[in-house]
């Protein structure tokens, strides 16, 4: 198996890409909108890029009666309508040939049993080898019975050398001891080295330049720190609304949903020190290290804010409030915006604030890192030159748009000396190729290939909730959201959060 | 947008450029490098479309050089330059300058190349066909990182690997390589898997088709085995061989899209590797630009130590083997155990 007595493999030779060995992935809930949308058409793409193993195999189990051939059509819908690479025949061919569905319930032994006989199948008819990776798109308060469901069936382990893992999806947990659960039972079957958890934030490739952006680069890296850093904005929003997932939703919150996971791994991507090497243990080491110097604001009533958005016309059409949608009790009071202030216990970060928001019906879709860079100590200009001058910034732009800006101030051309703000870019549609590999492309390789630097590790995703669960608890005695109308960039309270600071928030 | 300048100066074109670029309203774009691809009238046309789809992934300038020294005493005797200025949706999403050089100037293309490079960025000359003899001697392949010819596209393919071999010069890269990344990387996913010793390999495609020459090479280099090359009627390579004590590892492309992989004790599996497009082999070239050793590796191992098949080929068009391998030719087996050490022996030499 190893690569280094592989003859036709040379780390010099940089145009062989890493092909996942022998291999197969079973999706349960292989119905869902994520399985159509991203998993499917990623499989197909990777397969198109010639990433996957010949012989490669996809399993779905769902509670559907289909036949492999139903399935199979199922893929192929999803393929032509979601894949990011043109269709072709010839790989859809070679795909098409591992595609198997087990149809049952979680609860059935006899469904696993089938799971059992197509894996075994697919062994001998396809060589998978005997490695699996299970994909739970399913909800959680499923996956103790999944798990156990597949340990039980002696699914779980792997014959040999080969392998066996576990894929799952946000949310881990809706608290820390929830989390810790969540943890403990998929650990019980599966070892923690196996557990893939996707946050598919980081299998962005703008995600992963931060790190190339940082630690790469000279130019970066001596301003990094609190002596011209004056302050970071994190900030996810969305232009939807909660659409059909009032279930999922309401009493978990945008706090929940998106600060605890992706907000927090932006953060410590960002403030992280340099690791030691990019190996995963290295990497964990450091996220952990920032993450646990994170600490909240003393006064969390001034320092966070949630909000609810509420009836109004957002970008040319009339929305309802987030209390008047289906399935919503008119009295949640359940974030649908969240902005939090942190601080970083270090010598880097000592007295930088980090301003975290996120929220639905905003503005527009949009997430971006904004390092914010503190005024020149001095300016030798003519009181009036630079009033139009703002503070330098640095944003990331992780999507849409994926890029980088830089903010500085510049002559305005005339006579008078008059310095004023201008922005520089660089966009990755513009340098690079136009489409970059889906994050999911990324993620299901790296799981078949057993890389698990972009995966968030259980100790990130407790530290996580140990810093959000109090501020959950204050909002939980205090008072209520505050309202937003739908399509702006959230409550007024949360511009008086940084005004206090004597800060704003960038409009993104 | 397009602009002709007839009769104009390098110079002139810059200004062309910069005039075109705030005339569609942006000024500034983030391109990576500069393309120079020398052709002719007549394969301009598909080189540039080719760059074009490429410069999707790698927004670059591209420049084509097109030489027309004349066909008469006058018309080598009056010199000019002319210019065709594409930017925005006419040129990919780079931007284009084609270079037609008139007389005397077709022998000083870098003269007019030398000022539209990019600032910084990294140059690649590309000769679509009729390549020169030293690229990196070219004066228009002196000016970049890496050069890009195509010896698939010589009047004699596998005796333009040689002269490749006999040239080479860090930067330097052919398409018939790019064409077999996918074999290759199929290969040694193959490999990845456990196996008994490679004993002998096998090559298979059309005549005049030099990536198979060179994926034979690429094999007898790494694997230190005799490599046979066999003719087929094609279309392109199609098919790969790897003897092993528990039978052959091979790979199968009779259709030029979908092969079938067997390997010993494991089901048949297909795998799809299509014929690419030139567009999407100038993307893979783009993509690194450092020198790429393994191929010098494998081009310098010599076509001549591939053992030929001649069973099925027309045999003028073939050197004639050693002696002794033409023996081996038919029954193999016993030859291959000394053409091995042989082949090892050799291939320490050169490392």
């Amino acid at each position: 198996m190893s690569t280094s007595s592989n003859p036709l493999r040379d780390p010099q030779d940089r145009r062989l890409p890493r092909i996942a060995g022998p291999s197969g992935l079973v999706i349960f809930g292989v119905t869902g909108d994520l399985s159509r949308k991203k998993l499917m058409p990623a499989v197909y793409d990777l397969a198109n890029r010639g990433l996957l193993p010949p012989g490669f195999s996809l399993v779905g189990f769902a509670r559907r009666d289909w036949e492999d051939e139903d399935f199979a059509q199922v893929v192929h819908d999803a393929v032509k309508e979601h894949a990011r690479t043109p269709f072709r025949e010839e790989v859809w061919q070679q795909l098409a040939e591992g595609f198997r569905f087990v149809p049952g319930e979680f609860d059935d032994d006899n469904s696993f049993e089938a799971l059992r006989a197509t894996i075994d199948e697919l062994d001998k008819a396809r060589g998978t080898g005997g490695n699996f990776a299970f994909y739970l798109s399913v909800p959680p308060k499923f996956f103790p019975k999944v798990v156990q469901q597949l340990k039980k069936h002696g699914l779980s382990q792997g014959q040999g050398d080969s392998w066996r893992r576990a894929v799952i999806e946000k949310p881990f947990g809706h608290d820390l001891a929830s989390a810790q659960e969540l943890n403990r039972v998929v650990h019980e079957v599966f070892e923690p080295v196996d557990v893939f958890r996707i946050d598919h934030y980081l299998g962005k490739e703008t995600v992963q330049n931060i790190l190339a952006l940082r630690f790469a680069n000279t130019m970066f890296e001596p301003i990094w720190n609190r002596s011209y850093v004056d302050h970071v904005q994190i900030t996810m929003a969305e232009d939807i609304g909660i659409g059909g997932r009032a279930g999922y939703y309401d009493g978990i919150g945008a706090a929940r949903d998106v600060i605890q996971n992706h907000l927090l791994q932006l953060l410590a991507l960002t403030a992280m020190e340099e690791p030691g090497s990019f190996h995963p243990k290295a990497l964990v080491t450091e996220k952990l290290k920032v993450l646990s110097a994170v600490e909240l604001p003393e006064d969390l009533g001034r320092y966070t804010v949630r909000g609810q958005y509420a009836h109004a016309w957002q970008g040319g059409e009339e929305v309802l409030g987030y209390l008047e949608e289906e399935g919503i009790d008119p009295k949640s009071k359940t974030d649908t915006y969240a902005a939090i202030k942190l601080t970083i216990n270090n010598r880097r970060w000592a007295g930088v604030p980090f301003y975290l928001r996120t929220g639905k019906r905003l503005g527009r879709r949009v997430t971006e890192i904004a390092v914010v860079f503190k005024r020149a100590p001095y300016l030798p200009f003519e009181s009036g030159a630079t009033e139009e001058l703002g503070q330098n910034a640095l944003v990331i732009r992780v999507q849409p748009d994926e890029g980088i800006t830089v903010r500085f101030g510049s002559k305005v051309p005339g006579t008078s000396m008059e310095v004023r703000d201008v922005t520089m870019d660089f966009a990755y549609g513009e340098s690079f190729t136009e489409s970059s590999p889906e994050a999911y492309e990324r993620l299901l390789l790296d799981v078949l290939l057993g890389d698990a630097n972009l995966f968030p590790r259980h100790q990130e995703v407790e530290l996580s909730w140990m810093i959000l669960d109090p501020i959950e608890e204050h909002w939980e005695k205090h008072g209520r959201p505050a309202q937003y109308p739908a399509g702006t960039w959230g409550p007024v309270e949360a511009d008086e959060m940084l005004a206090r600071d004597g800060r704003s928030w960038r409009r993104p | 947008m397009k602009i002709d300048l007839t009769n104009t100066t390098s110079s002139k074109i810059n200004a062309g450029l910069i005039e075109a670029r705030r005339a569609i309203g942006t000024p500034a774009v983030g391109m990576v490098l500069t393309l120079v691809i020398v052709t002719d009238e007549g394969n301009a046309y598909d080189a540039l479309k080719a760059a074009g789809d490429a410069s999707r992934e790698h927004p670059s300038r591209t420049l084509v050089v097109i030489k027309r020294p004349g066909r008469t005493p006058r018309d080598r005797a009056k010199s000019r330059l002319d210019a065709e200025v594409r930017v925005g949706s006419d040129a990919g999403t780079g931007e284009t300058v084609l270079l037609r050089l008139h007389g005397e100037l077709a022998n000083h293309a870098e003269a007019v190349v030398l000022p539209l490079l990019l600032p910084d960025a990294p140059v690649v000359v590309w000769w679509p066909e009729e390549a020169p003899e030293k690229p990196a001697e070219d004066p228009l392949g002196k000016l970049a990182q890496r050069r890009i010819t195509d010896a698939a596209s010589a009047e004699d393919p596998v005796g333009a690997l040689g002269v490749r071999a006999g040239s080479y010069s860090p930067g330097d890269t052919d398409l018939a390589w790019t064409r077999i990344t996918p074999w290759r990387s199929m290969l040694a996913a193959a490999l990845d898997q456990r196996h008994s010793a490679i004993s002998a390999a096998e090559v298979e495609g059309e005549p005049y088709n030099p990536s198979t020459e060179l994926l034979g090479m690429w094999l007898a280099d790494r694997l230190k085995v005799p490599v046979a090359r066999k003719v087929s009627d094609g279309p392109g390579l199609t098919a790969v061989r790897l003897d092993t004590a528990d039978g052959a590892i091979s790979l199968d492309r009779a259709d030029g899209a979908l092969a079938e992989l067997a390997m010993p004790g494991q089901p048949d599996r297909h795998v799809a590797l299509k014929r690419r497009e030139t567009a999407e082999l100038i993307a893979e070239e783009l993509r690194r630009l450092d020198p790429d050793e393994i191929y010098k590796s494998a081009v310098q191992f010599g076509v001549e130590r591939l053992k030929f098949d001649r069973s099925q080929e027309d045999s003028a068009t073939r050197p004639l083997p050693d002696e002794d391998e033409q023996k081996a030719a038919a029954p193999a087996k016993k030859s291959a155990a000394t053409a091995k050490k042989a082949a090892g022996s050799a291939a320490g030499k050169s490392k």
